[in-house]
């Protein structure tokens, strides 16, 4: 083995790591803000609002224009490539913003799935070129952070050994030219909840898939300090007929981490992955309730499961822009709680909360 | 990927992860005594004793018949073949006598290292064929663990990735079949301390070769729960100028196993590798005072670094037993005491314990 070329200084690393440490601060998690034109086109449809740069804006500005009660709940806001560069009717970069609450500002780098040939319709996930550049260019305009999404599903013979390979292969470039860039990479290997297979089956996939992807990070020379993890929480396949508890999936996902994921990764942030709102909080609670120690913060990094209620509240009125940001604010603190093991449980089902907000084979 | 086929019963995984967190519970560690005849012939020359089966015997029956309080700082003793059929002077077998103590009897089960052609002298390790049997027998015959030994070594080109992956490789192999037959493997995949590398250059060999050990368990499906790393701890090559202090060794250490070993490890039992009887308790008390998280124990499994005042103070007399089991019980307790953050240097060392141990390119 030749000596090892640092990858990084020591500067750097604390630069990276304290950006970590920040997002996953104790109660604190991450608020999914990137959905893609084409995701949000399916989110405003089902409110019957057009699909315009400016309601996309509008709706942004919704949940932008929280109080400061988010400061103890959001760690980070994961932007996409547009919203990045738009203000709110003030003139206000939201960046700025944010920012100004003391969150951190993330940016989604990929460029969506392709498909992988000689697969059962499994994919990679594409944007490494010019990925460097791109960083510098979002660390200079107030990116500190990146996400980029991986997806796998279970059927009869997949996730398959080339796709698990390729995604953690593609994974691990993607953080390491982030982290060149001072970026922390927020790394995502999403196990689609689609198909009827059981808890048990999610278990050992999503093992499998987290096994590789810290090898892949380890090959190259990623400083785990310095990312986050967003994996899916362990859970039974939607068309799967057996019911499991908060606390069965609680056990599954904390025992999937724990033989997988090295201590010295400082957050693990789920996403909910079509979870309604209230299950996403309190599977996020029980997991963090779990008997077994847990080294790494266990919160959340939620799209749907923190803005349905929201979208909902809004429906692209203006008069109801208020409500709607109340709406985001109670997904956010309770999820906060969550994240601490304190949450309480609602007692009553909201009419968004509940509904479970599962699309078949979720694809941004 | 093809639905799973569990390697083991949930009964099965129960009693492995159980007797590997009798070995490391409260503080306890390991008594490496499991020298083959070759590597005892070195130890007895070193004390003027001719290598006899009836020497050998005579003395693992002094260390083996110390007073019962040796529980308390000694979870699991290694014995090499001939030791688990040898008896005491009242014929009453070894095993039984340390399993009267509450001590977990371990078997040292592979059969010494096989050159790797075309690579700068490096090795793999044999003893793979009918280790199912064998590990049947010994299971039969009161062990509950065994241990595997890989050699790594830091030169020019090396380790290589073919000396990593293949040794990583036999080690997962041996670990799944140990856990088929009730057996807890100890996985040790030692970077040896010959040369004149740095403290850093070791780290980085050891996070490289400690990540494909977990990607290679995991291949193989192996129960972590239910093994226990036996690693050397992180240190400048003895060859090299620079010293360091054990504080830096243990940040050095737990920031290589923060990095690779996943939480579900219950327990890590460093090998001392030649380091003194005294530099072996310090470095382990540092790495137990280390600030960063710790999710598994920290603890030693040390053959010379237990055993050199002993063998000093036997000097193959029989007269001599009550000294010997003071030196040994003193070492056991100091190490037990470091195993825990809690052991006060005396200052006073004996001779033997502070003399370095260390022979070139160390095989048992």
């Amino acid at each position: 083995m030749p000596h090892s070329y640092p990858a990084l200084s020591a500067e750097q690393k604390k630069e990276l790591s304290d950006i970590a440490l920040r997002i996953v601060a104790p109660g604190k998690g991450i608020l999914a803000a990137d959905e893609s034109v084409g995701s949000m086109a399916k989110r405003l449809s089902q409110i019957g609002v057009e699909n315009t740069e400016e309601n996309r804006r509008l709706y942004r500005q919704v949940l932008f224009s929280a109080d400061d009660r988010i400061k103890k709940c959001i760690g980070g806001v994961i932007f996409f490539h547009e919203t990045l560069y738009q203000k709110d009717d003030n003139g206000v970069p939201f960046v700025r913003t944010i920012q100004d609450k003391g969150i951190v500002v993330g940016i989604k780098v990929d460029k969506g799935v392709v498909p992988l040939a000689g697969t059962d319709g499994e994919t990679t996930t594409q944007g490494l070129d010019g990925l460097s550049e791109r960083c510098a260019q979002y660390k200079k305009d107030g990116a500190n952070f990146a996400k980029w999404r991986c997806v796998l599903k279970i059927s009869e013979r997949t996730p398959s050994a080339l796709a698990i390979l390729e995604n953690a292969n593609v994974l691990a470039r993607y953080a390491s030219i982030c982290q060149q860039n001072g970026i922390v990479p927020i790394v995502e290997p999403e196990i689609l909840p689609d198909g009827d297979h059981d808890l048990k089956r999610c278990q050992y996939v999503t093992e499998k898939v987290l096994a590789a992807v810290y090898k892949a990070l380890s090959d190259h020379h990623v400083y785990l300090e310095g990312t986050l993890l967003k994996p899916n929480m362990v859970t039974p396949g939607h068309a799967c007929p057996i019911k499991y508890s908060p606390e069965e999936i609680a056990m599954a996902t904390v025992t999937a981490l724990r033989r997988t994921v090295p201590p010295a990764v400082p957050g693990v942030t789920f996403l909910s992955g079509g979870q309604s709102e209230e299950e996403a909080s309190l599977n996020l609670n029980a997991i963090n309730r779990c008997p077994l120690p847990r080294p790494w913060a266990l919160t959340f990094s939620y799209g749907r499961a923190l803005q349905a209620s929201a979208l909902n509240a809004w429906r692209g009125q203006q008069d109801n822009a208020g409500a709607a940001t109340e709406e985001f604010i109670k997904r956010a603190e309770v999820n906060g709680l969550a994240a601490q093991g304190k949450y309480e449980g609602s007692g009553e089902d909201g009419g968004a909360a509940a509904q479970s907000l599962y699309i078949a084979n979720h694809a941004y | 990927m093809a639905p799973r086929f569990p390697a083991l019963t949930s009964e099965q995984k129960k009693e492995l992860s159980e007797i590997a967190q009798r070995i490391v519970t409260n503080g306890k560690g390991i008594l490496a005594a499991d020298e083959s005849v070759g590597t005892m012939g070195n130890r007895l020359q070193r004390i003027k004793v001719e290598n006899t089966e009836e020497n050998r015997r005579q003395f693992r029956e002094i260390l083996f018949t110390v007073d019962n309080s040796i529980n308390q700082s000694i979870g699991g003793v290694i014995l090499f073949h001939e030791t688990l059929y040898q008896k005491d002077g009242q014929g009453k077998l070894f095993r039984n006598i340390l399993k009267e103590k509450g001590i977990v009897v371990g078997i040292k089960l592979d059969k010494g290292s096989a050159p790797l052609a075309g690579t700068n002298k490096e090795t793999t390790i044999q003893g793979l064929d009918g280790l199912s049997e064998r590990c049947a027998q010994y299971k039969k015959d009161g062990a509950d663990f065994g241990k595997w030994r890989a050699v790594l070594r830091i030169d020019n080109q090396c380790p290589s990735n073919l000396a990593i992956q293949e040794n990583a490789n036999t080690l997962a192999r041996y670990a799944s079949i140990c856990q088929q037959n009730g057996l807890v493997p100890i996985v040790e995949p030692e970077v040896l301390p010959d040369g004149d590398h740095d403290l850093e250059h070791c780290q980085y060999v050891t996070e490289k070769v400690l990540a494909a050990v977990y990607k290679a368990l995991n291949d193989h499906h192996v129960y972590l729960e239910g093994t226990l790393l036996k690693p050397n701890m992180v240190t400048a090559g003895h060859a090299c100028t620079k010293k360091y202090t054990p504080e830096q060794v243990a940040m050095a250490t737990v920031t290589a196993l923060h990095r690779t070993v996943p939480a579900a490890v219950p327990g890590i039992c460093f090998l001392s590798g030649g380091m003194s009887e005294e530099d072996a308790t310090l470095n382990l008390n540092a790495i137990n005072l280390c600030p960063l998280p710790k999710p598994w124990k920290l603890s030693f499994s040390y053959g010379r670094a237990l055993q050199a005042s002993a063998l000093a103070a036997w000097g193959g007399k029989a007269a001599n037993k009550k000294a010997t089991q003071e030196a040994f019980m003193k070492r056991a307790l100091a190490n037990c005491q470091a195993a825990k953050g809690q052991y006060v240097h005396t200052g006073s060392s004996g001779a033997a314990s502070t003399q370095s141990l260390f022979t070139a390119c160390y095989t048992y």
